[in-house]
């Protein structure tokens, strides 16, 4: 088990810049994700890690070690790709002894570590299968025991949930989670699915076009985005221009047209200055209320439904507050509101979050 | 008539004129073939109609043919070898190369706009008593007076390596670039350095190509003709200039029918052997 330090990395290729300077800590024992869309250089980052691209400029220290010549076979790494990448010509149970087969794994030990793998993974009794027998969620969890069994310093994933079905992917989820607790791995995941990265990580690192927008928890960056792109990627977010009228130590208030005074708590308005600013008011926060009811010390604003888009579970409306159009994600309760309803938006002050710009 | 009675006759009726041609064109004339291969050659040069078993104990027993088909395999595994070991380091740069594949198949296919039998004669006027190599190792002073490098089973040899190369690297091309190019980096990931998991993962899985490619080169290796007559000497005659031999030369036809059946015969059984344990999907992979 090993910490993973990325120093000032950068990744060209040609003239395109895939990876712009990046300095990245990674804890010893820690789940981190690379989340961002298609694109943003998360597979590239990875490969550097892994050792399968070399970093144009910048320094990559596993722990304490730096690797940048060292090549990928000597790394001790466990690497997991989008596509499993298994040995079509070899057993389950071989593919999974591979990597044991090139360690100082005596001969003896090597089936019953296979099989210790194959266990954790809960496929016990498919050693004998060829990779095209099985199924792809089978598939999947053989590539991690491949990857596990040679208890790697740190377990890298590409997308690994990606060609799995919803069902099974969020299955696979809870399991993957529950494996990398119980051995404890540093790990570096990367998705481009929101949810997945919510879930299963301690540390989310946020990529848009090659460079890091925040890095922070789950709830650091959901609830306090550090940029307009980190609002809108985790979730739908509404993005008002508005003025910060005082700054202070236990938060910031916000003048907003239509919406009036919001206060902002300081740890949602770290970067925030007196001056123009910009409110983050997540769809899922804004609640529509029929006119008259109890609004509980929120903040309120009459509104009109323009669009209404049944999700099942939930409905996303788009209503006209003052001048602008909101997004609003609402659980359902009895029946949606139709279009053109006048409903009362509300929201918590201290569910906002508040960024600075112009 | 129900979808599936359609469905289930379309294919037939999409095969009919490939399997017409095929049927007149191939099993017809072999069919005979086959029945000349039975009539017998009387002394005044006629043939006689019948059921004679003539043709084939001389075709099966003598000791010439026997040795000469033995020469003809041999030439034809050699040959096969050499393209394999030229071949599929070729293709392997090819299928890893960043740069136009497209490009560099398409100039591999270059040579079969020209005629093989020009091709052939080309080695003529590289290898012969005042041909360019001869001229060069001359100027050099490297010898005094021109090497004989024709008329052998090596320039045989060579010549066959010339036109069947391409075949082999196109085989082995198209299963390399059916490998998963993440398979290799699992097994670098997991332990494995490149030369190893190239003899465990990559060679394994692109052997199929390179068994169809054999097969190619081998079969049309040991069925060639042109090219003993070309670049061959008296004494390395191949099977198929047998054949010519009895028919052309001689206009024994029922001899000639019974040799090149029993060539047609050495390299269908091969043929089959191959499909039994590889399957013909490869091959025509490989040929598309
Ligand atoms: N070998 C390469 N040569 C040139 N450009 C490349 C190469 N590999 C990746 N890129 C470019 O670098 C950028 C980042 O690619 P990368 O594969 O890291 O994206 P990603 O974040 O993993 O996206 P996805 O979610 O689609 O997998 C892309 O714009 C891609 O086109
Ligand atoms: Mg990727």
């Amino acid at each position: 088990m090993s910490s993973v330090l990325l120093k000032n990395i950068v990744k060209r290729f040609g003239d395109f810049t895939a990876v712009h300077k990046t300095t990245l800590d990674i804890p010893d024992g820690a789940f981190v994700t690379l989340l961002g869309p298609s694109g943003c250089g998360k597979t590239t980052t990875l490969r550097m890690i892994a050792g399968l691209l070399d970093p144009t400029e910048g320094d990559i220290v596993i722990g304490g070690r730096r690797v940048n010549d060292i090549p990928i076979h000597k790394r001790n790494l466990g690497v997991v790709f989008q596509n499993y990448a298994l040995f079509p010509h070899k057993s389950v149970a071989e593919n999974v002894a591979f990597g044991l087969r090139y360690r100082d794994v005596p001969k003896a030990d090597i089936p019953r570590r296979v099989q210790a793998a194959l266990e954790l993974v809960q496929l016990p009794d498919l050693g004998a299968r060829r990779p095209r027998e099985l199924s792809g969620g089978q598939q999947q969890r053989v590539a991690l025991a491949r990857a596990i069994v040679i208890e790697p310093d740190v377990l890298l994933l590409d997308e690994p949930l990606s060609a799995l079905d919803a069902n099974l992917r969020e299955d696979m989820r809870v399991e993957l989670k529950r494996i990398q607790e119980r051995i404890g791995v540093t790990t570096v995941f990367v998705t481009h699915d929101q949810s997945e990265a919510l879930a299963m990580s301690d540390r989310i690192v946020v990529m848009s076009a090659g460079r890091v927008e925040q890095v922070g928890a789950p709830e650091q960056v959901y609830n306090a985005p550090a940029s307009e792109f980190v609002a809108n990627f985790l979730g739908a977010s509404n993005i008002v221009p508005c003025m910060c009228t005082r700054r202070g130590p236990e938060g910031a208030t916000l003048e907003a047209p239509a919406l009036g005074a919001i206060a902002v708590p300081a740890a949602r308005a770290p970067k925030l200055r007196e001056g123009p600013a910009k409110l983050v008011l997540r769809a899922e926060k804004l609640q529509l209320l029929p006119e008259g009811a109890p609004c509980d010390g929120r903040i309120t604003a009459p509104a009109v439904v323009e669009t209404v888009d049944y999700q099942g579970q939930t409905v996303r409306y788009f209503v006209r507050i003052g001048e602008r159009q909101f997004q609003a994600i609402n659980l359902i309760e009895e029946r949606p509101f139709a279009v053109g309803a006048r409903v009362v938006a509300a929201f918590r002050p201290q569910d906002c979050a508040g960024l600075p710009g112009t | 008539m129900s979808v599936e009675a359609r469905e289930a006759r379309q294919p037939w009726i999409l095969l009919a004129p490939a399997l017409s041609a095929v049927t007149l064109l191939l099993f017809v004339p072999l069919l005979f073939i086959l029945v000349y291969s039975f009539w017998l050659r009387t002394a005044t040069g006629a043939d006689q109609p019948g059921f004679f078993l003539d043709n084939w104990r001389e075709a099966l027993t003598d000791p010439f043919y026997r040795d000469i088909l033995l020469s003809t395999l041999r030439i034809a595994a050699i040959t096969t070898a050499v393209c394999a070991l030229m071949g599929y380091p070729t293709a392997y740069f090819i299928a890893r190369s960043r740069g136009d594949k497209l490009l560099m198949v398409l100039l591999l296919m270059l040579p079969f706009w020209i005629s093989y039998i020009i091709r052939t004669m080309s080695w003529i006027n590289i290898l012969g008593a005042s041909g360019a190599a001869n001229a060069a190792l001359m100027a050099l002073g490297v010898v005094s007076e021109p090497v004989n490098m024709l008329y052998n089973e090596a320039a045989v040899i060579l010549g066959l390596t010339h036109y069947l190369l391409p075949f082999m690297i196109l085989n082995v091309f198209v299963s390399l670039e059916g490998i998963d190019a993440n398979v290799e980096a699992a097994a670098n990931s997991l332990g494995a350095t490149r030369w190893q998991s190239f003899l465990e993962v990559t060679l394994p899985l692109s052997l199929p190509g390179l068994a169809a490619g054999g097969l190619l080169c081998f079969v049309l290796g040991a069925g060639t003709y042109i090219t003993p007559l070309i670049l061959g000497g008296p004494r390395d005659a191949m099977f198929a200039n047998l054949v010519f031999e009895a028919i052309i030369t001689q206009l024994n036809w029922p001899l000639g029918s019974a040799l090149s059946l029993m060539l047609l015969l050495v390299l269908g059984a091969l043929v089959a052997i191959y499909n039994r344990y590889l399957g013909m999907t490869q091959l025509m992979k490989g040929l598309g």
